[in-house]
């Protein structure tokens, strides 16, 4: 579907907004769990998605990339081409290949395949090849392998992990397996990157770590990053502006020095010793 | 892969596979190996064709389908037809056979895919279970319950039957293989291993799915129209669940998810049902007392999701090879 | 006015019919609504029944002690083998993938269906079923015969002594907690293993009484009479919505009137075809049957 609700994605013609949200909501049975969610998200921006468990950031991740269908609202995003797409009208394979990629909450790696498969699996959909080419091992099928395995290669070696490639997925520490998550994001060439609580159980030299990777692919890649966290440290640290999330609302929006002052944030994480100590 | 490495593989894997389909050809046709034990193995390797298109459904799908049989028994009525009515050579009956099966499989897949695991059993052994219903009504083209007899070639030679089966086995096995050991292949496996992810991640898990489906329809319909001119009989009970549940435990107990277990699996539980014959009508209490045994101890089957590789086995024995020579 | 006839005589049939089909249905239901399993021996349960009445009947002759004595004798026999599936054969699998208790399921229904055949009392051969002679009550045009009435009236109590036990007892609630959330209940104190031994035997129980009607009413036995019926009984507690109890008996007396039905109206070859047909439609058109509810998963 080419054709595009002209009002609905005006934002994103507008050449430097990415991503255009506008009213999104989604209803479960009888629970409201987004209400009337908007942002614009500008290209090469680094956002924070912050707010208390049971907010509906992961909700909002779950429309933003086609697994879940808004029950109202529109998603309007800019690809690499400057074409502009309904996303809430796509499934996930589909935002895939048009530049936008996750990770998710509870890692959802392929744990029965090798690391180097995980990421190879990755980047079907930029293989040069067709099924006879396969089929019948043509030098071209073995040209393409070579070509993204070393494409692979390269993206594990970038995260320090490419010794573990033959490894199978399951058998890695946890914080390298949430390591592979992203560089199986990466894999996808994507534009915008959506990352589901990567920092979760992560020590803070491994936060650390993280904080320096996520700063380095957003400028090597030409990312646009959008981030669900709760340590305060990695979210005040690198985020460029904030969204908060309450009980599927946005309570406030802006510089992370502001939210942190902002009485309404303040309440809402009530009880929350992260938020003082940040 | 360097070029050497590649043409090096290709000698090799392609002697295998001649050697192993015109060796005991040969061996059949000067009665080396007498008709009786061709036959047997032959069957096998129909079976084993079988338990290949089983093990692309749930080893490689993670579905569990329990009504490959009827796509077995399409491909032999439509290449019985086609020989008999159409008139056409018996090759390109086979062909036709296989092909009509790949179509049914596209038209029962895409609306009962999308069925969670249970279910989806469920509808594929009432699609058997219906086709037989169908085949036995059908009685001007399936002769109805009593059968069909198909008199061929295939099932007058034993050494043309031999090598055209196990050669049509050889071919599917190395097509699959090198379908498998693609980006083809890992995102198939991809689908089994979570399918969110998957398709987060660029799949489009329903097109794998019903390609998964579609190839494993096709192979249980090459499996069918040659099972018919070979045995030379064909009747509506070759659609039923029971004949699905065989082909299952050769999957079951070679491994899900690897070729050569299915295989292996095949070719010896076929002798074993042969030679077993004394044992009468306790013969049929062995395959689910193995089936149990299997699932109870050793689930992953006999291989597991390994695979013997020739390339492989090769390496080790060179490299065993000038081990030894390095000590002298 | 012909029609019309057919009509009402095959929706008796259809009830009489259908009151079986909702006894075996309600054991799948139960077994899957707690252990998410489709136990493919659930039919064959009903070939052991068949064959307990068999013996007991053969023995005293077809008289109403016997039939009573023959119910309370299949109830017995069946229920210690429904425990003694579960624990050898299912329980090792509870935390395994579903594909591999589903296999076990189908592997038990083999042994159970091949190893009657061996056995030599039992063989392969049909058996005829003793029966009390049948007599016809007619109204005007339709007639219902007292094996009906005997399969109606049977099955309908069963089915509300079933009701009473899961709604009103302890046990029941029990059973309930388990197939909302095992691991929850079991820190609840309940034992999990005793409920999910006790839903078997509950299901096989109806199960035994369900092989003992469908064997009075369709007097041959032989190893695998369970399959079909057994089949037929799980469309339709999929029809009503699996893991749902009232959802297994109105799957049960839908299927066995369209059932009926088929066999007056259009011809009894496709009466087995329906029973498909129906499965297939239902679970293209709304996969969780007529009662069920829909399960969402969390990404």
């Amino acid at each position: 579907m080419r054709k595009n609700n002209d009002d609905a994605c005006k934002g994103c013609r507008i050449s430097d907004v990415l991503l255009d949200v506008e009213g999104l909501s989604i209803v479960f049975g009888g629970l409201r769990a987004v209400s009337d969610f908007s942002c614009e998200i500008k290209a090469g921006e680094l956002v924070g998605l912050i707010g208390p468990n049971g907010a509906g950031k992961t909700t909002v991740f779950n429309m933003l990339s086609g697994v879940y269908s808004p029950t109202s609202g529109s998603i309007c995003f800019s690809d690499p081409r400057g074409r502009v797409h309904n996303v809430h009208e796509k499934k996930p394979f589909q935002l895939s290949k048009i530049g936008i990629a996750r990770t998710f909450q509870n890692i959802r790696l392929f744990g029965g395949l090798t690391v180097e498969d995980n990421v190879l699996i990755a980047m079907h959909a930029q293989r040069a090849i067709n099924l006879l080419d396969a089929i019948f091992r043509t030098p071209r099928f073995y040209r393409d392998e070579e070509r993204l395995r070393g494409k692979a290669r390269d993206l594990l070696a970038l995260f320090r992990i490419e010794s573990k490639a033959q490894e199978l997925a399951r058998n890695l520490p946890y914080g390298e397996q949430r390591k592979l998550e992203i560089v199986r994001a990466l894999a996808t060439d994507p534009r915008l990157l959506l990352l589901d609580e990567p920092a979760a159980g992560m020590n803070p030299q491994e936060t650390k770590e993280l904080m320096e990777l996520i700063s380095f692919i957003r400028r090597q890649f030409n990312l646009t990053i959008l981030l669900i966290e709760h340590d305060m440290k990695l979210v005040m640290g690198i985020c460029e502006r904030l969204i908060v999330l309450d009980y599927g609302r946005t309570i406030a929006s802006g510089l992370p020095e502001e939210i942190r002052e902002n009485p309404a944030v303040i309440k809402a994480y009530l009880g929350e010793e992260a938020m003082i100590d940040a | 892969m360097k070029t050497t490495v590649r043409m090096r593989n290709f000698v090799l894997l392609g002697t295998v596979s001649v050697l192993s389909v015109f060796l005991p050809g040969l061996l059949i046709k000067f009665s080396v190996i007498d008709a009786y034990t061709a036959q047997i193995f032959t069957l096998a390797g129909i079976n084993a064709i079988m338990a290949i298109s089983v093990n692309i459904i749930c080893g490689m799908t993670g579905q569990l389908s329990l009504g490959q049989a009827g796509f077995m028994a399409i491909g032999a009525y439509t290449c019985i037809w086609f020989a008999q009515v159409a008139h056409f050579p018996l090759p390109l009956a086979v062909v036709m056979g296989a092909a009509f099966s790949g179509i049914a499989g596209f038209f029962i897949g895409f609306p009962t895919l999308k069925l969670s695991g249970d279910y989806l059993a469920i509808v594929t052994l009432g699609f058997g279970e219906i086709l037989r219903v169908i085949f036995v009504n059908l009685k001007g083209i399936t002769g109805g319950a009593n059968g069909k007899r198909f008199t061929t070639i295939l099932a007058a030679s034993a050494d043309i039957a031999w090598i055209v089966i196990i050669g049509t086995l050889v071919a599917v096995i190395v097509f699959l293989q090198n379908f498998l050991r693609s980006t083809y292949g890992r995102a198939i496996f991809s689908v089994r291993e979570d399918e969110i992810a998957s398709n987060s991640n660029g799949i489009s898990v329903f097109r794998y799915k019903m390609a998964g489906f579609v190839v494993a329809a096709f192979v249980a319909g090459i499996a069918g129209a040659l099972y018919a001119p070979f045995i030379g009989f064909v009747k509506p009970d070759l659609s039923s669940f029971n004949r699905s549940v065989d082909y299952l435990i050769y999957v079951v107990l070679g491994g899900m998810g690897s070729v050569t277990g299915s295989v292996l699996a095949a070719f010896v539980l076929t002798y074993l049902q042969e030679f077993l014959r004394f044992l009468k009508e306790y013969r049929l209490l062995i395959y689910p007392v193995i089936l149990i045994l299997v699932m109870l101890f050793r689930p992953q089957g006999l291989l597991g999701m390994k695979e013997f590789s020739f390339v492989g086995a090769w390496n080790r024995l060179v490299s065993k090879r000038s081990a030894r020579d390095a000590q002298k | 006015m012909e029609s019309l006839i057919i009509f009402f005589q095959q929706l008796i049939n259809g009830i009489s019919l259908g009151s079986i089909y909702a006894l075996i249905a309600l054991g799948y239901t139960m077994v899957y609504g707690i252990v998410m399993l489709i136990n493919f021996a659930h039919g064959d349960i009903l070939m052991i029944g068949a064959y307990t009445g068999f013996y007991i009947l053969r023995a005293m002759g077809p008289s109403p002690l016997a039939l009573a004595l023959s119910f309370i004798a299949s109830m017995i026999v069946c229920a210690i083998a429904g425990i003694a599936i579960e624990r050898f054969a299912y329980r090792p699998l509870r935390s395994a993938p579903r594909l591999n208790s589903l296999i076990t399921a189908i592997a038990v229904s083999l042994i159970i269906q091949n190893g009657a055949r061996v056995l030599p009392f039992v063989g392969p051969n049909p058996r005829q079923f003793p029966t009390m002679p049948t007599v016809n009550v007619k109204f005007g045009v339709f007639g219902i015969s007292n094996i009906q009435i005997i399969v109606i009236l049977v099955s309908i109590a069963l089915m509300l002594i079933l009701n009473y036990i899961i709604n009103w007892t302890k046990t029941g609630k029990a059973m309930r907690a388990v197939s909302f959330d095992m691991r929850a209940a079991s820190l609840m104190g309940i034992s999990v293993n005793r409920v999910v031994a006790f839903t078997f035997a509950l299901g096989s129980v109806l199960a035994a009484a369900g092989g003992i009607l469908f064997a009075t009413a369709y007097p041959q036995i032989d190893p695998t009479m369970g399959a079909m019926p057994g089949l037929k009984a799980f469309v339709a507690a999929v029809l009503g919505g699996i893991g749902s109890v009232p959802g297994a008996m109105l799957g049960g007396y839908i299927l066995g009137i369209a059932e009926t039905m088929t066999k007056g109206f259009i011809s009894s070859q496709f009466a087995d075809a329906i029973s498909f047909g129906i499965l297939i439609v239902i679970l293209l058109v709304k996969p969780t049957g007529i009662m069920g509810t829909k399960v969402r998963v969390k990404v």
